[in-house]
């Protein structure tokens, strides 16, 4: 366990001093841009992912603390994830910023942000990048065949968050 | 805003406090503190004479509108075609059948947009509108000009967001068929001059289209003595339900105008392959209309008349001139609207704290108030801004309501104490 000091010094770290920040040209990483329409957080999240792994993960945006430094801890999480693996921490960091229970442990740095349960209208700002990076990883297996959904039903581009 | 008009406000008796009583709403809680509603320019609270007007509709008359035969729903009938007379009324014009019902000002502007805007605007020809509408006054007039290869033409604004009759006029061309503004913009607060605004329109031969959904609360609009052509306001913003609104329309223009919606009680002959409609304002209300709504938008309308607009300008004026004082004397805050008290928002940010995250704080304090772009990305654009934080005061809002947001503002830079 940390204390809620070591807690706001990574959140403020992160938001500050955001990683994983330079977006790659390459087409071989997955774009996913999504907005939260009500408040202007806009943030792009882009997967790589090799052999069923995430070889790198890479986010740019802009937004409040909450959803930029949750981007950030996310890009370090994922890297080297097994696809599998990363979708489960997706989940994971979903449940544990609505409040239900979830190994918090395995999100590391992201169980920071663990207090945004406690703020219902904040929650979106918290996961608009885990669901970027949920597609972007969901495309990145159909796009290699390792996954049933057909790549057009999760074409890139900009879209609205839920 | 004229220094004389705001001296008349001044010296204008007093509302009674106890007003605040009349609102069910301003005795709740929020995170254990009274609830100060500063969120006013997006709705506000409803008096308890509206939600009984409502609630008697739907207990003691709730029969059809003109699709009754029997007594109680000739009452009914009655009960909302008087409301029309009310808004004529208040709205300064002697004819009821200028008055059209609506679900909001966005609806009305987009009826307007739709069926005079398609109808008079050509190839070449030229809208004009300000950088500081709401999405509800800009993006219809933005996609009809795409439409028809037409010209969205961006009046300027001063430094404080107006649109002042020489800078219309420097727009204006022979191809100007409208001109769409707000009467109060919704983040800088700025309120215009309309009498002078439709005299430059019309001089050019251009028709003045005016979102009154802000305006309508602080100013009472004289749609005849000002000359406007089309004026869209919504209940919900002056103390009256949510999903009705009014549009007033010339109603010379009205006549021209072809039905949008189509469906009962707007035709007059259906025949096979033709039909027939009905006159204005029935041919743009078709289906049930959201009756109980219209009766609590009536109830609305007498309650602020009866409190009068000089009372409730003094009221707001008050409070948010407080607010701008207060919020000016920190140096952690910037206030984007200073000189535009009269419209009771204040549009601010705090330095270095992206609104989203001050939002949070003033919610743990107990305060609702507008965090984002307010429906209105040029205006964002316009000030170079992302999004800002926005205070807005209505009648029943008090001293202390502003002071606590006020200290709120102060303890805004400590964003991330309300995770822990």
């Amino acid at each position: 366990m940390y204390s809620s000091d070591l807690y706001r010094q990574i959140i403020m770290d992160h938001y500050q001093n955001p990683r994983n920040h330079r977006l790659s040209e390459d087409p071989d990483y997955h774009t996913v841009r999504l907005k939260n329409p009500s408040c202007g957080d806009d943030i792009t999240v882009q997967v790589r992912l090799c052999e069923g792994r995430v070889a790198d993960c890479r986010q740019n945006g802009t937004g409040c603390s909450i959803c930029c430094s949750s981007a950030s801890m996310m890009s370090e999480l994922l890297q080297e994830k097994s696809a599998e693996e990363a979708l489960e921490l997706i989940a994971c960091f979903r449940k544990m910023v609505t409040g239900e229970p979830c190994d918090q442990d395995m999100l590391e740095e992201a169980q920071s942000l663990a207090g945004v349960s406690k703020l219902p209208p904040r929650v979106n700002c918290a996961t608009l990048a885990w669901q970027a990076a949920e597609r972007g990883i969901l495309q990145a297996e159909a796009a290699d065949g390792t996954a049933d959904v057909p790549a057009g039903e999760l074409a890139d581009g900009i879209e609205e968050a839920k | 805003m004229n220094p004389d008009f705001l001296h008349e406000i001044r010296i204008c008796p007093a509302l009674d406090p106890a007003v605040r009583d009349d609102f069910p709403m301003t005795g709740i809680l929020s995170h254990g503190r009274p609830f100060a509603y500063l969120n006013n320019a997006a709705t506000t609270l409803k008096p308890t004479c509206v939600l009984n007007a409502m609630d008697r509709y739907y207990r003691e008359y709730g029969s059809p509108i003109h699709r009754g035969a029997d007594r109680i729903a000739h009452k009914a009938t009655t009960a909302f075609e008087s409301v029309r007379q009310t808004l004529a009324r208040f709205l300064g014009t002697p004819h009821p059948e200028a008055v059209v019902i609506t679900g909001g000002a966005t609806m009305g502007l987009n009826l307007v947009c739709l069926s005079y805007g398609e109808l008079v605007v050509g190839e070449g020809d030229e809208v004009v509108v300000t950088p500081n509408e709401h999405h509800a006054n800009y993006v219809p007039w933005q996609q009809l000009c795409k439409r028809k290869n037409a010209k969205l033409i961006l009046a300027p604004l001063d430094a404080n967001g107006c649109l002042t009759p020489d800078a219309l006029e420097s727009v204006m061309t022979e191809r100007t068929r409208i001109v769409a503004c707000s009467h109060i913009t919704n983040v800088m607060g700025a309120a215009m001059d309309l009498k002078a605004l439709a005299a430059v329109a019309h001089r050019h031969g251009a028709v003045i289209v005016v979102d009154g959904a802000q305006g309508v609360v602080h100013e009472r609009p004289e749609v005849v003595s000002w000359d406007i052509d089309f004026y869209a306001f919504s209940g919900h913003k002056l103390y009256g339900p949510t999903g009705v609104g009014v549009l007033y329309g010339r109603p010379e223009l009205l006549e021209k105008m072809p039905p949008v919606v189509m469906g009962g009680e707007m035709i007059d002959l259906v025949d096979v392959y033709d039909t027939t409609f009905r006159e204005p304002p029935w041919r743009f209300e078709a289906g049930t209309l959201p009756v109980a709504e219209v009766i609590g938008l009536g109830a609305a309308i007498d309650y602020v008349l009866e409190l009068g607009y000089c009372g409730m300008q003094k009221k707001v004026l008050g409070l948010t001139e407080r607010a701008v004082r207060g919020l000016l004397a920190l140096e952690n805050v910037h206030v984007y609207n200073p000189e535009n008290a009269f419209s009771g928002v204040v549009s601010f940010n705090i330095r270095g704290v992206h609104p989203h995250d001050a939002s949070s704080v003033y919610d743990r304090e107990g305060i609702a108030l507008r965090a984002g772009h307010h429906c209105s990305q040029p205006t964002m654009r316009w000030l170079g801004v992302g999004a800002t934080l926005r205070a807005s005061f209505a009648i029943y809002n008090d001293e202390s309501e502003v002071d606590r947001l006020i200290e709120a503002s102060k303890k805004a830079g400590d964003f991330l104490d309300v995770l822990f």
